[in-house]
This record gives C-alpha cells, structure tokens and sequence, in this order.
C-alpha cells in the first residue's frame, strides 16, 4: 500500500470509485439502494422531453407562457418539474429579432430538471471558451446561420440561475396538439444551439 | 477564484465535437461517479460551492487533461480526506486491496 502514498491516485477511474463508494457505505455515509436509485432517476426518468412539454405548454397557453416568463421556477413546477440544478430557473425568449444561446463557462450549469444531465461538448473547453467570443461562430458549427440582422444574446449559467430557451415555434403547426408540438424541441433547440422543427 | 475552470473566451481548444445519440453516461464507473457525489450530497457531506471550489483548485494540467467525471472523483476524493471523513490511508488501503482483486 505504501506505494501509493507518494504518488498521486491510481490512474484507473473505476478502481478509485469503487474504493470512495465501498469507504463510504462501509461508513454509513451513503446507502447503495439510494445510489443505484439517482442513477436510474437521471439515466431514464429526466431528460429533455420535459423541457419540450413545457415549450410546447408555452406555445399553446398564453396565460401559461405569461407565467413562464415572469417565474420560470414556478411555471416549470407547475407541469411537476422541479428539484436539484432548477431551483431558480429564467426562460429566455427566442423571436425573429433575437437568438438566445446558453453555456456556463466555469463548468456545467445546466437545468437538469427539464433537460437532464448535459451531453459533453456543453461541459467541454472548447464550447465553454468559444461560445462567450464567437457565437456567430459556434452556432454556424452546428449548422445554425443566424441572419446578421438577429441578435444573438449569450447567456452564462451558474450555480444559482440556470436558463432555458423557449425557441420560436415552426411555421405550419398551427393546431398542432402539444403532445405533436413537443416532438419538435430538441434539447439543443432549448440550449439554443439548434432551433425547433418538426419531426422529419 | 481565478483559474483554469474559468474558460470563457480562451483560445486554442480546437473544434467542439457533439456526439449524435450521446448516451446519459459512457462508462459504467461515470454513473457510479454521479450516483456517489449525489447520494453524499443529500446526505449533507458537502454542499454545492465546496464541490465546485475543489474541482476548481485541480491544477490546470490535471484539470485540461482529465474528464468531467474524472473533476467529480478529484473533488469527492479531496473533499473527504480535508474533512476527516476518510483518511489517505484508507484510500491507499482499499485502493491496494481492489487492485489485487481480493475485495
């Protein structure tokens, strides 16, 4: 064991999650059940088809888009949404004349309630350092071109706010049911990396 | 705190590479990973900006070169040993015994 002691950690990941976990439940600190229940809540339960419920709420009920953009918190709760990393949440607005864009540039602020846990380009350096210099840039990456005539607004996440984008709603939906209009937001149109279309 | 967490506007990591129909985890030892730093986390082992405040004293290279998950490890790792939680020693042990395979 010594041979540890003045090197840094074993390399391998697995081995050294393995060592913490099995520390920790042999200390009392954590219950297996409760880890093995996070993992199957955030893998399968939560993930971005709630955002899209909620978007395709705010497309169909002015009243409710009203409340949205004044308290996105309670809004989101309303549709049983709520919980850790949404706790205080802004909707920002996608129209002809602005695009909105999120990153959190300090490391992964993201809303999990209502689009889950972030894939990793949101989480890598290359989208948190260039998003904030060269939007234009980054969305044209994505296949996005935004017409120079759009403003394009950043947003940067962190600990305490957390943004969602409602994105504009695709041209011949009109009567759409919401559950049809909610297949048309990705997660990427609600980080604002992508825009809403229908299904193809 | 000034550092290498802080990306915002830097130069040079080249281009940004979405992965279609990403999985929620890669590895099995990421949702292991996820699962622990949540579980101590309702548990009252530490709250949000002491965990982000460990993952941003990583040194730079360390912090460049290792993953999302593997700052989550870094974090718990140091986190419980400055608390008291569990001792270098502990970790050295149980590291030394998985790695022989006679856990």
């Amino acid at each position: 064991m010594a041979d540890h002691s003045h090197t840094g950690p074993p390399s391998d990941p697995e081995l050294r999650i393995k060592a913490l976990e099995s520390l920790l439940v042999e200390k009392g600190l954590i219950d297996p059940a409760a880890v093995d229940e996070i993992i199957e809540t955030y893998e399968h339960r939560i993930g971005p088809r709630n955002g899209a419920k909620v978007v395709a709420r705010a497309w169909t009920d002015p009243a409710y888009k009203a409340r949205l953009m004044q308290d996105a918190t309670a809004a989101i709760a309303e549709l049983g949404f709520s919980g850790a990393q949404g706790e205080d949440m802004v909707v920002v607005e996608n129209t002809p004349e602005v695009h909105n864009v999120v990153v959190c540039t300090l490391c992964s602020c993201y809303p999990w309630p209502t689009l889950g846990l972030p894939p990793v380009w949101y989480k890598s350096a290359p989208y948190r350092a260039r998003l904030v210099s060269d939007p234009r840039g980054v969305l044209a990456e994505f296949g996005l071109a935004i017409p120079d005539q759009t403003e394009v607004r950043v947003w940067d996440s962190n600990a305490e706010l957390r943004y969602l984008v409602l994105p504009m709603r695709p041209a011949g939906t009109e009567g759409w049911s919401e559950e049809r209009l909610a297949a048309c937001v990705t997660r990427d149109a609600m980080i604002g990396t992508a825009i809403a279309s229908p299904p193809p | 705190m000034n550092g290498i967490h802080d990306l915002g506007g830097m130069h040079g990591f080249g281009p940004i590479r979405p992965e279609p129909n990403e999985p929620v985890f890669h590895h099995d030892w990421e949702r292991r990973v996820f699962g622990v730093m949540m579980a101590a986390f309702g548990g009252g082992q530490y709250n949000v900006d002491q965990f982000r405040h460990a993952i941003e004293r990583m040194g730079a290279p360390d912090y460049l070169a290792s993953s999302y998950y593997e700052h989550w490890l870094h974090a718990m790792e140091r986190l419980f040993q400055e608390r008291g939680t569990i001792s270098r020693a502990e970790l050295d042990n149980k590291w030394a015994e998985l790695s022989k395979g006679t856990a």
